[in-house]
């Protein structure tokens, strides 16, 4: 990840190269080393989040998870700034914070947009022909031209019973269609809530087949592949 | 045998998330009677006399693991798995959304067996609706005196965090569980120690799955007897079943262990659409070697599942119907697990990628035969040699597809590689004819040929 070592970064102390930021954030101080609070300007509620999550453990370093993600939520990714003002924090060094935050796939090592969409194509998605609708939202992204929004496949987010489906900023919507991309664009575009009434939790939200309806079938689920007994298969009824 | 009521009893009912209606129904008798009229020991009696297997995957005794925390004075601690992130698993969602306070209760009563002081409930960083309704709920407890110092005036001290990962299948897995609630990367660790003796900041851990926890309530509350009246011998109790796939009602249904596999898909989750029938299916999410149409009135059980070469796992069952190609998915599960394993052991970091790869070129057409053999001696080679069962749990289910289709992956690479052979003599045919007429040259141009 972005963290280590490439090619079109800046050099910096003569060998390892580092992300966007993170020099001007550490011209006078290492990774390695715990920043010292005296030296570091760290926002006042940001200090107060993540002393009262150290404050739930223990062990302060069980607070890097929920903190950092504290972090993300101000400045939209764990920037370097973010890891030297949480590393200020919580007593411990920004290479520390930098290890941790590379290795969960929710916090953002690199900018990418303070909204994000999950979708699904994990294997119960997948047989729902989910990547079909995750195409379809990078497609539809690209048209409207949608930024500061991160569009990403992710792994099972475990709402199978929704299949196919997707996580706007947490928001679990599904079941969609190709049909659903450019509607749920437009609404992050224009700031608003996407498909109101269609996710997990809005009061009146039920499955199709709760409602009496046949769980959708998308189109593309009829979309011809070939088949391996010979032939074409898909030409599912209804 | 089918469809029961225990842990779902009341989802119909509005609000039963929030502490009053709750407790109206009922709740929280069982903690009550746990803290005020039985002993730690007697509770852990009639945990280990229900029978009540771990619900996450496992399948191990809950109050066999919660006898071996050692007595004394140290710090011990209770951990809750809520990382569900098993492809195909999406029960314990349920509990957290609708009845959090079922599993607090649960986590009060595993923690009076256990002899825990300190509680922590390790949610997956995805679920934003259940952390702030867990959140909530654990706030209402705390209210009410079922949680912090001197519970009830019982004596128990129990005090519970709701701990949100940050996305990685790994965390569900306990001792990178572990290490991920201390503030680490979720990478597993070498056992023994188990976590029953050194878990948590080095402390005694029990660790246990949401709907395992969720089951104790009901186990304190009706007592081991109605527990074991559920279910055979050695699957006592109902059970959440998360039914996806190529099924017409995927859902969460409760049914008694034992129900057979075709009651659940068919009858219960509505079997495939019209025209198509069971491939195969996964009966304990995507770890789970797959079973096929011959396996279908076999009973739900841990141990049928076993003995039939696979096992239940999560309780999570994915359907594919006789439309689905099966290298597509195959090639997509093996994704899943390169992408989620931790890279902490070789033959997992590397088998995985290596599963990829292969399955990959096998899609495109680029593989032959041999290719096939490869692929199941790197399953082979990941099998039992790394700290956790990642990688297994990818080796499994994908030599089960390889032994089962294997006539389907190798009609596949030969019609993918004709496929290819003709795209490139075209494309190639295309390129010559294009230089040619760049050339301008006669004689070439005829070579070239159109």
């Amino acid at each position: 990840m972005t963290f280590l070592a490439g090619p079109e970064r800046e050099p910096r102390i003569g060998s390892a190269a580092l992300p966007p930021g993170w020099a001007a954030a550490t011209a006078d101080r290492d990774p390695h080393v715990v920043p010292d609070p005296a030296e570091v300007a760290v926002p006042e509620d940001l200090r107060a989040e993540v002393e009262e999550i150290i404050a739930r453990y223990p062990d302060r370093h069980s607070a890097a998870l929920p903190a950092l993600g504290a972090a993300q939520r101000r400045y939209g990714w764990c920037s370097p700034q973010a890891l030297v003002e949480v590393a200020c924090v919580m007593q411990v060094t920004p290479a520390y914070l930098a290890a941790v935050a590379t290795f969960y796939d929710m916090l953002r090592t690199q900018p990418s947009g303070r909204r994000y969409v999950y979708v699904c194509t994990s294997v119960s998605c997948h047989l729902r022909n989910a990547r079909a609708v995750y195409e379809a939202l990078v497609e539809a992204a690209r048209e409207q031209g949608l930024e500061d929004c991160e569009i990403r496949e992710f792994e099972c987010l475990g709402a199978c019973d929704m299949a196919p489906m997707a996580s706007i900023d947490g928001r679990y919507v599904g079941p969609l269609s190709t049909s659903d991309a450019a509607a749920i664009v437009a609404a992050l575009r224009n700031g608003e809530t996407p498909l109101p009434g269609r996710a997990l939790g809005d009061s009146d939200y039920q499955l199709p087949w709760q409602r009496g309806e046949e769980h959708p079938l998308p189109a593309e689920r009829v979309r011809p592949h070939v088949h391996p007994a010979g032939g074409v298969a898909g030409e599912v009824p209804e | 045998m089918s469809l029961v009521e225990a842990l779902t009893t009341h989802l119909d009912v509005p609000d039963v998330h929030e502490i009053d209606v709750y407790e109206r129904l009922g709740g929280y008798r069982a903690a009550r009677k746990a803290l005020l009229e039985m002993t730690p020991e007697q509770v852990l009696g009639e945990l280990e006399a229900s029978g009540l297997r771990g619900r996450g995957g496992a399948g191990f005794s809950m109050g066999k693991k919660a006898s071996f925390i050692p007595k004394g004075t140290m710090d011990k601690y209770l951990c809750c798995n809520a990382d569900e992130s098993e492809p195909g698993t999406f029960k314990d969602r349920l509990i957290l959304q609708r009845k959090p306070h079922l599993l607090i209760e649960g986590c009060i009563i595993a923690s009076i067996a256990a002899g825990a002081n300190k509680g922590f409930i390790y949610m997956r960083g995805e679920y934003e609706l259940q952390a702030r309704i867990v959140e909530r709920a654990i706030a209402q407890a705390y209210e009410r005196g079922y949680l912090g110092r001197n519970i009830l005036g019982s004596g128990h001290d129990f005090d519970l965090v709701l701990h949100r990962g940050q996305g990685a299948y790994i965390c569900g897995e306990e001792t990178a569980l572990l290490d991920s609630l201390e503030g680490k990367r979720g990478n597993p660790r070498l056992k023994p120690p188990f976590p029953a003796n050194q878990g948590l900041y080095r402390g005694p851990t029990l660790i246990n799955n949401v709907e395992t926890l969720s089951c104790t309530p009901l186990i304190i509350d009706r007592g081991a007897d109605w527990f074991r009246s559920l279910g055979s011998e050695q699957s006592t109790g109902p059970k959440l079943v998360s039914v996806s796939g190529n099924v017409r009602r995927p859902g969460n249904y409760e049914i008694e262990l034992g129900t057979p596999v075709r009651e659940i898909i068919y009858d219960i989750a509505g079997g495939p659409w019209p025209g198509s029938e069971v491939k195969c299916f996964f009966p304990g999410g995507s770890s789970a070697a797959v079973l096929g149409p011959e396996h279908l009135d076999l009973p739900y059980t841990f141990e049928a599942m076993q003995q039939a070469g696979s096992m239940l796992g999560s309780g999570a069952i994915i359907v594919v119907d006789d439309t689905q190609p099966i290298v597509p998915l195959a090639l997509r599960l093996a994704e899943f697990y390169r992408h989620e394993s931790c890279g902490k052991c070789v033959p997992c970091r590397e088998g995985t990628s290596w599963t990829v790869k292969l399955l990959a070129r096998i899609e495109r057409g680029e593989a032959t035969p041999m290719d096939l053999d490869l692929l199941a001696s790197i399953q082979e080679n990941i099998i039992g040699n790394c700290l956790c069962v990642l990688g297994d749990s990818m080796a499994v289910p994908v030599s089960s597809l390889l032994r089962r289709f294997r006539a389907e992956f190798e009609e596949h690479i030969e019609r993918a590689r004709a496929q290819r052979e003709r795209e490139l003599a075209a494309a190639a045919e295309r390129e010559t004819g294009l230089a040619v007429l760049a050339a301008g040259s006669a004689s070439v141009a005829g070579a070239g040929g159109d």
